[in-house]
């Protein structure tokens, strides 16, 4: 890569070196230049039709498409010129001539690039008066999550390429001809390609709808914050958006060694679960045959005072949800027992790839963190940590549902500590259960099953008094005198990557938001 | 040949000499004309002397462009790696020309005869023919003739027993004028949406089915057998104005004129001549006022410029024009050329492929914009809008079709803007059109 040679341009002004064969579109990226454009996008073959990245090359007659224009030697590249500009008000008025302006009604506003290149360089003013009649088709329901408003549609075919060429089933097409044309499905389809939801994303104006998320919030309103998907070990990035501590939807964030800019719609479904309203909200602790209530100075007295007075065979049942510092604590938690530690994995038997993205699919291990609790020593023998349950002497249980238990058979143990974010009716049987924020509540890790470390950020206020896990197993810890507590995860990931060999050398600085992937079988420290 | 009138003596003949005659039509009539005798010539010579003599017969593009013939041949690959393809581009769908129909009806055999040639010249395996859907008689003309071909083996595994396969298919069309536009006519035979290509790469390098591929127009590959026969000065010295220009050219002409028709003269004939003399000019008691000579796709001419405008590539531009594919409108005194304006560009509405903003949109645009014009709800601005809307549509695209419409547009405006500003300021009677693109 580093003896490939660079091709030198200027774009507005700024020297650029750029690989042969990059477009004047990405090269204009690295000179800090965001030429506008609709059709084009990097996860697409180029289709240079809404010829909204016109630009002018110095000792070139006519105006050039940026996105269809390799980089050449030497290349004088103007954005701003005054007959580049003009052209692109041209497309901006052309573009509005038969858009129906019901921004006010409209899911994309807000995040709109036809809004926002019009506001940035169109027309004040339209010279297509009121007389003339606008385009009007109906709305169409293309099936899946994905509804078609054809009066918004700018015919940037995004849509049609990612069917086509990245999820390999084309199904839409360019109906009709001139202003009349539009987006058309098979007449005896649906778009429910597991991948479908894509085109809503790719749609760079109102035009194709996610059905789920309609008219549900206003794109200003909604907070973003960056996270990793927890519908498989794919570990598609992902950025929650909230608002007012609801999450409305989840949608994939650009990384290009992991999902690209896609992400399935199982793994959009996820966010469902992260608004649940029947979470635990209070620490509680066994008393008279029920759980009471208590603060947390309580009940992580109560159960040290359990850890402690405990000895032999221990069992843990965790969730491969759970986050990598919360495994490694738990783990360290026990240390002193004989331990058996397993995950609980949903295993389906096909995965669904993204045909045109190598290495991306929706994952048969439908859990985001199987790779780290395999790296913290968990096993998969879930059903035969179940069985070591009877006469073990303490039973410790990490977000699990435990579906199939019933209450007496968690009772044949010692005793047993649950912590997580709902309470099953088998967790009643605890001695100590402790209220843990979701994913979205909290800062953590998790590894996908290519061994990369990607960090999720807290998106929303946990509800009560529930804690982050590594906060809860922190103070626990310290209640032992083992270790912790914890100030913030970022510490409780440090001494992780302190104590773990494969994890050597990492901290959440180094991971920022892509994540970073452990080399095999060695230190992962980032060498000098 | 004036066809279907007889031959006026201002004609040279080449290409229409046997416009007319049925027996022509044949495999045996064509040989006893002296047919096929060119491609036996040619299978003999080497594929880059054949070039050599259509690039030194000055032979250029009839289909609009006039580029070399030659020279675009001499872009395929010298090193034959792929495939290579021909394709004859027989969708002569532009308003106004009616050339090509004549010369598939007419002479089938000497446009299979051209193919070969060229096909053989750049060393192509097979050709298509791509012939507008609409053409029904020409296609059925056409599939006749090539059947003849392939069982007197002037096509097929060991053409004219040279040891050479040449292979030839028709190829229909399915009703849009944009699969005249070379990249788009390569997607259709490919079974896509006709969308013209965005360049590069060019058709040399990854035409139809990705392969090299040369395409070039009915006329253009009808009149290399001539050219063979004859020798490339014989074309050459065809030429009245221009040394550019050479060979003769088809004209079709109609509008208001005594005799519409196909007029074959060389190059470089007076515009005035031809439709004055050759076609009856306009009708009696009528002035002409003006006329679009190379389709519907250039900009049009004033009666003066007509008159003084010679018929070759350089003396169109000189006037401002362009010689396209050799569709002669003419207009006479009580032509509204606003009304004109508007019927071309609601064609060009309506058969835009929906690709590039400015075309999809500023042509149904421009058409609205003139039909409230015709209905006397116009307003001045509205010409300045016209020309401004014209200046976007002129040059950002991927293909001319959105620079076609604007032609017509700018120079109407330019030259008759008195009759747009009759409707505007109500001294013309309104004329509202109802009619959509």
């Amino acid at each position: 890569m580093a003896d490939q040679p660079l091709v030198n341009l200027t774009i507005e002004g700024v020297p650029v070196s750029v690989p042969r064969g990059t477009m004047v579109i990405e090269a204009a990226k690295q000179a800090g230049v965001m030429i506008p454009h609709y059709c084009y996008h990097s996860g697409l073959p180029v289709a240079g039709v809404c010829r909204m990245c016109l630009v002018e090359i110095e000792k070139t007659p006519k105006l050039q498409i940026a996105c269809a224009t390799p980089v050449a030697e030497g290349m004088v590249v103007n954005v701003l010129s005054a007959q580049a500009k003009e052209a692109r008000k041209g497309v901006l008025e052309l573009l509005l001539i038969n858009h129906p302006l019901d921004c006010p009604i409209c899911d994309q506003a807000g995040e709109c690039e036809l809004q926002d290149y019009v506001f940035q360089e169109g027309r004040a003013r339209t010279r297509y008066t009121p007389t003339y009649a606008k385009r009007f088709n109906p709305v169409e329901d293309f099936g899946g999550d994905v509804l078609y408003v054809p009066n918004r549609c700018i015919l940037c075919t995004r849509c049609v390429r990612f069917m086509e060429h990245v999820a390999e089933e084309p199904i839409l097409n360019v109906s009709e001809r001139g202003d009349r044309a539009y987006i058309g499905i098979h007449p005896d389809r649906q778009l429910d390609h597991p991948w479908a939801g894509n085109v809503v994303d790719l749609c760079p104006v109102g035009s194709l709808l996610s059905k789920d998320f309609l008219h549900k919030a206003r794109a200003w309103e909604l907070d973003k914050t960056a996270s990793v998907c927890t519908g498989c070990s794919q570990g598609c990035n992902v950025n929650l958006d909230t608002r007012n501590d609801v999450v409305v939807r989840m949608r994939p964030r650009t990384n290009l060694e992991v999902n690209q800019y896609f992400m399935c719609d199982h793994g959009r479904a996820q966010y469902r679960w992260l608004n649940r309203g029947d979470r635990m909200e209070a620490p509680l602790v066994a008393q008279a045959r029920e759980l009471a209530g208590v603060s947390w100075d309580h009940a992580l007295a109560r159960a040290g005072e359990i850890l402690r007075g405990a000895g032999g065979r221990a069992v843990m049942l965790a969730s491969a949800r759970a986050s990598t510092e919360a495994l490694f604590l738990a783990k360290r938690l026990l240390a002193r027992f004989e331990l058996t530690a397993a995950v609980k994995v949903e295993r389906v038997p096909e995965e669904i790839p993204l045909a045109g993205v190598p290495n991306l699919a929706l994952r048969g291990e439908r859990a985001p963190n199987v790779a780290g609790a395999t790296l913290l020593g968990y096993t998969e023998g879930y059903e035969d940590a179940l069985r070591a349950v009877d006469g073990a002497a303490v039973v410790l249980v990490v977000d699990l549902p435990l579906d199939g238990v019933t209450a007496d058979r968690l009772r044949a143990a010692g005793q047993v500590i649950y912590l997580g974010t709902v309470l099953p009716d088998a967790a009643r049987a605890a001695q100590v259960a402790l209220p843990m924020a979701s994913v979205a509540e909290e800062e953590g890790t998790f590894v996908n099953r290519d061994h990369r470390v990607q960090r999720y950020f807290q998106a929303k206020a946990a509800p009560g008094m529930a804690r982050p896990a590594w906060w809860v197993l922190g103070a626990l810890l310290a209640e032992m005198e083992l270790g912790g507590p914890f100030g913030s995860a970022a510490e409780a990931f440090a001494w992780l990557a302190a104590e773990e060999p494969r994890f050597g050398g990492l901290s959440y600085d180094l991971l920022g938001t892509r994540g970073v992937v452990l080399p095999a079988g060695r230190s992962a420290g980032v060498g000098a | 040949m004036g066809y279907p009138h007889k031959p006026h003596p201002n004609e040279t003949v080449v290409l229409s000499q046997y416009f007319g005659d049925a027996e022509a039509r044949r495999y045996d009539g064509w040989v006893k004309r002296g047919g096929y005798q060119a491609l036996k010539q040619a299978l003999a010579m080497e594929p880059a002397q054949v070039i050599e003599i259509v690039k030194e017969s000055g032979l250029r593009g009839r289909g609009g462009a006039g580029f070399p013939a030659g020279v675009k041949w001499s872009f395929m690959p010298k090193e034959k790696r792929k495939p290579h393809y021909l394709c004859c581009n027989a969708d002569e769908s532009e308003p106004g020309t009616f050339k090509d129909r004549e010369i598939m009806r007419w002479t089938p055999h000497g446009l299979i005869e051209g193919c070969a040639i060229a096909q053989y010249a750049i060393q192509a395996e097979v050709t298509y023919i791509y012939i507008r859907g609409e053409f029904t008689e020409p296609i059925r003309v056409m599939e006749e003739a090539l059947a003849e071909a392939y069982k007197k083996k002037v096509l097929g595994p060991n053409a004219m027993g040279s040891g050479k396969r040449l292979d030839m298919y028709v190829h229909r069309g399915a009703g849009a004028y944009i699969c005249g536009e070379e990249t788009a006519l390569m997607n259709s035979i490919e079974g896509r949406r006709g969308n013209p290509r965005i360049r590069p790469p060019f058709p040399a390098a990854q035409g139809v089915f990705g392969m090299p591929t040369t395409i070039n127009n009915v006329e253009t590959l009808t009149s290399v057998p001539h050219i063979i026969n004859r020798g490339a000065a014989w074309y050459k010295a065809l030429s009245l104005s221009n040394p550019r220009s050479t060979g003769t050219k088809l004209f079709s002409v109609c509008g208001n004129v005594k005799r519409p028709g196909n007029y074959e003269i060389t190059m470089g004939f007076p515009l005035g001549e031809l439709i004055h003399e050759l076609a009856g000019g306009v009708p009696d008691g009528r002035t002409l006022k003006a006329c679009i000579p190379g389709g519907s796709s250039v900009p049009i001419l004033t009666r003066e410029e007509s008159e003084s405008c010679k018929l070759d590539y350089e003396g169109c531009v000189e006037q401002g024009t362009m010689l396209g594919s050799g569709g002669l409108i003419v207009f006479d005194d009580t032509a509204d050329m606003v009304y004109q304006i508007m019927r071309l560009a609601r064609f060009y509405a309506h058969e835009s492929c929906a690709q590039c903003t400015q075309c999809r949109e500023g042509t149904a645009w421009t058409v609205r914009i003139l039909q409230r014009i015709l209905a006397g709800q116009g307003e001045l601005k509205d010409l300045d809008l016209l020309l401004d809307l014209s200046e976007q549509m002129t040059g950002k695209t991927i293909c001319v079709l959105s620079d076609s419409c604007a032609a017509p547009v700018v120079s109407g405006i330019k030259k008759f803007r008195g009759e747009f500003e009759a409707y505007i300021n109500g001294t013309r009677r309104p004329r509202p059109v109802l009619v959509h693109a």
